[in-house]
């Protein structure tokens, strides 16, 4: 007789920022729930997140997406195999709420709990799309990072490029203040992108020859300063040029990086990771870019799965999960954890 | 009727375990540390001594502020997710009642206070009504010390004040009040856990998703804001 092989389901708590999740995964590979209350609408009003705005709301609105959740896999908490949440980084305050309400739960069903780095969600939302194949690369976009991520194998990261300053979300963010769009920018730089055109040629920071860092904060200012010196001369510059050119300079930026990295590391997959990922601009560019690789996968994951869930979440505490990684009661938010230290946390069984 | 009661709401941490009406084990510090570490660990050794599983619980009685924005939330969110995990009632007191408890006593009024910074603090009035029940008497306000010695002036009855922060204001109760100002040089600062889960006893359950901290005070960035849309209202 063959050994019989239960399905494993666990459940992801998401709060590092504006987000209230919670899903659950099977096997490390199937959604099986996922809600998201965002709380955009409210931060609005503020251009930007307000963090004890945002961990206000998620005191509000975790057992109600706990609950929902539940009902939408139409499962049972007596069902769930381990508890994941993200321990960081985040706003701290907004960290809380997810650690705590994870601890509860996995304390009311004496269930084990792991803590899940978020980054390292990111790049695992692909593995619900798609098993992996190592050595990947995973191109991290958000508003909070830019990075290049080399795995080699589960539950190991390697950062081997990053951001010098701003992040590429950030630099989009910035850039829609000075256009005066309202927040979140980003969406909205892309749109308009798509109507104008590359008029001017913005500055691209290639960096030294070797390296695989980011800059983005020279673009940014140059930007700044097209647009002031154009109206002290009265002249009219259009919005959405103004973005296609900002635009193409980030797009080209890290497509040409994360190919050449692809390249040189030999692997098999390019994940693509983050809130930015969901930019029109990028994945087109980048679609353009490895298409053309019979060698080279390029994943890009569907919208909802860019953006903060707790399926991410899930997915990589699945794995951690199986690694033998656990959380103590003793679990905190750790709003600045690195995913490099994340990787080198020991085995608590 | 088990009751496990948490307040995290301020520097004070303090749980407790009750069983029909009978304190079994309660568990306070007053150190400066994070309640995120501490706070489970504390709940999983205080049911392990009682030789009781988060299922025995049948009750969860919770301080929910006010105080420390993060502390009330970590509380609260403990409290409410055991609550809804185990399918069991949850009941809410404000932070400065169970802290008037502690002058249950007293024959005159209870002013529990919480500083909350630059001359402000987190306060209410309290009276007790047959040495068993305490009775506000003024609404909990965040008001400024100065402010709130001017509704106390000229009190006929003698005023308990009890918070740990006492020292910090002392002197301008003192010059408002004189004698009639009553501090007590013994730990009856610290808030009980075993207090606040008899009287959760007395109180009916809340709605436990739309139970929200007690912050008695808006985010820094709302006040503003509505602030700016009255300015804006008026300028049109
Ligand atoms: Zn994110």
């Amino acid at each position: 007789m063959g050994e019989i092989i239960m399905d494993q389901y666990i459940l992801g708590i998401e709060t590092s920022c504006d987000e209230t999740a919670v899903a659950i995964v099977r096997n490390g590979t199937e959604l099986i729930a996922n809600v998201v209350a965002s709380q955009i609408e409210s931060h609005k009003r503020f251009g930007g997140v307000v963090p004890e705005i945002a961990s206000r709301h998620h005191v509000e609105q975790v057992t109600l997406v706990l609950e929902e959740a539940l009902e939408e896999a139409d499962m049972k908490m007596e069902e769930i195999d381990a508890i994941a949440v993200t321990e960081g980084p985040g706003l701290v305050g907004a960290l809380l709420v997810g650690v705590n309400a994870a601890k509860a739960l996995a304390f009311a069903y004496q269930k084990p709990l792991v803590g899940v780095q978020h980054i390292a969600g990111h790049i695992y939302a692909n593995r619900l799309m798609k098993e992996f194949e190592f050595p990947l690369l995973s191109l991290v976009v958000s508003g909070g990072h830019t990075e290049l991520i080399l795995m080699k194998e589960h539950g190991s990261f390697e950062v081997i490029g990053e951001t010098r300053d701003d992040a590429a979300g950030e630099a989009y963010d910035k850039v829609a203040r000075t256009l005066k769009l309202p927040y979140p920018g980003g969406p909205h730089i892309d749109r308009l992108a798509h109507e104008g055109e590359v008029t001017i040629d913005f500055p691209r920071a290639w960096l030294e020859n070797d390296s695989f860092d980011f800059s983005f904060s020279g673009l940014k200012s140059s930007v700044i300063n097209t647009l002031h010196n154009a109206k002290q001369k009265g002249i009219e510059l259009k919005q959405e040029d103004i973005a296609a050119s900002f635009q193409e300079s980030v797009v080209d930026v890290l497509s040409t990086k994360a190919y050449k990295a692809a390249k040189q590391y030999g692997v098999k997959q390019v994940i693509v990771a983050g809130g930015v990922a969901a930019n029109k601009g990028l994945r087109a560019r980048l679609e353009e870019k490895f298409g053309s690789d019979e060698e080279l996968e390029l994943l890009i994951p569907p919208l909802h799965l860019c953006t903060d869930n707790a399926a991410m979440i899930a997915a990589a505490g699945t794995v951690a999960f199986n690694q033998g990684h656990r959380a103590g009661w003793d679990l905190n938010g750790n709003p600045s954890l690195s995913l490099e230290r994340y990787a080198k946390r020991s085995v608590t069984k | 009727m088990i009751v496990l009661a948490i307040d995290t709401s301020n520097q004070p941490m303090t749980i407790a375990v009750m069983k029909e009406e009978q304190l079994l084990a309660e568990y306070t510090t007053d150190i400066k540390k994070n309640h995120s570490v501490q706070l489970m660990p504390a709940i999983n050794q205080l049911l392990a001594d009682c030789k009781m599983t988060p299922q025995d619980l049948d009750l969860i009685a919770v301080g929910h502020g006010p105080g420390s924005f993060t502390g009330v939330r970590i509380g609260l969110t403990t409290a409410k997710t055991l609550a809804w995990s185990l399918s069991i009632p949850i009941v809410a007191v404000s932070s400065l009642e169970v802290l008037s408890y502690n002058g249950v006593f007293f024959n005159g009024l209870v002013c529990p206070f919480f500083d909350a910074r630059r001359g402000q603090v987190y306060t209410g009035l309290y009276q007790a009504e047959g040495y068993e029940k305490m009775v506000p008497v003024k609404d909990e306000v965040n008001v400024l010390m100065s402010d709130w010695l001017e509704v106390l002036r000229g009190t006929e009855e003698s005023v308990l004040f009890i918070s740990s922060q006492a020292s910090i204001h002392k002197e301008k109760i003192q010059e408002v009040l004189g004698e009639k100002a009553v501090f007590s040089s013994l730990p009856v600062h610290l808030p009980s856990a075993g207090m606040l889960a008899s009287i959760a006893l007395t109180k009916e359950p809340t709605s436990l998703h739309e139970l929200t901290p007690n912050y008695l005070r808006l985010a820094e960035a709302e006040a503003k804001w509505l602030e700016s849309q009255k300015g804006h209202q008026q300028s049109e």
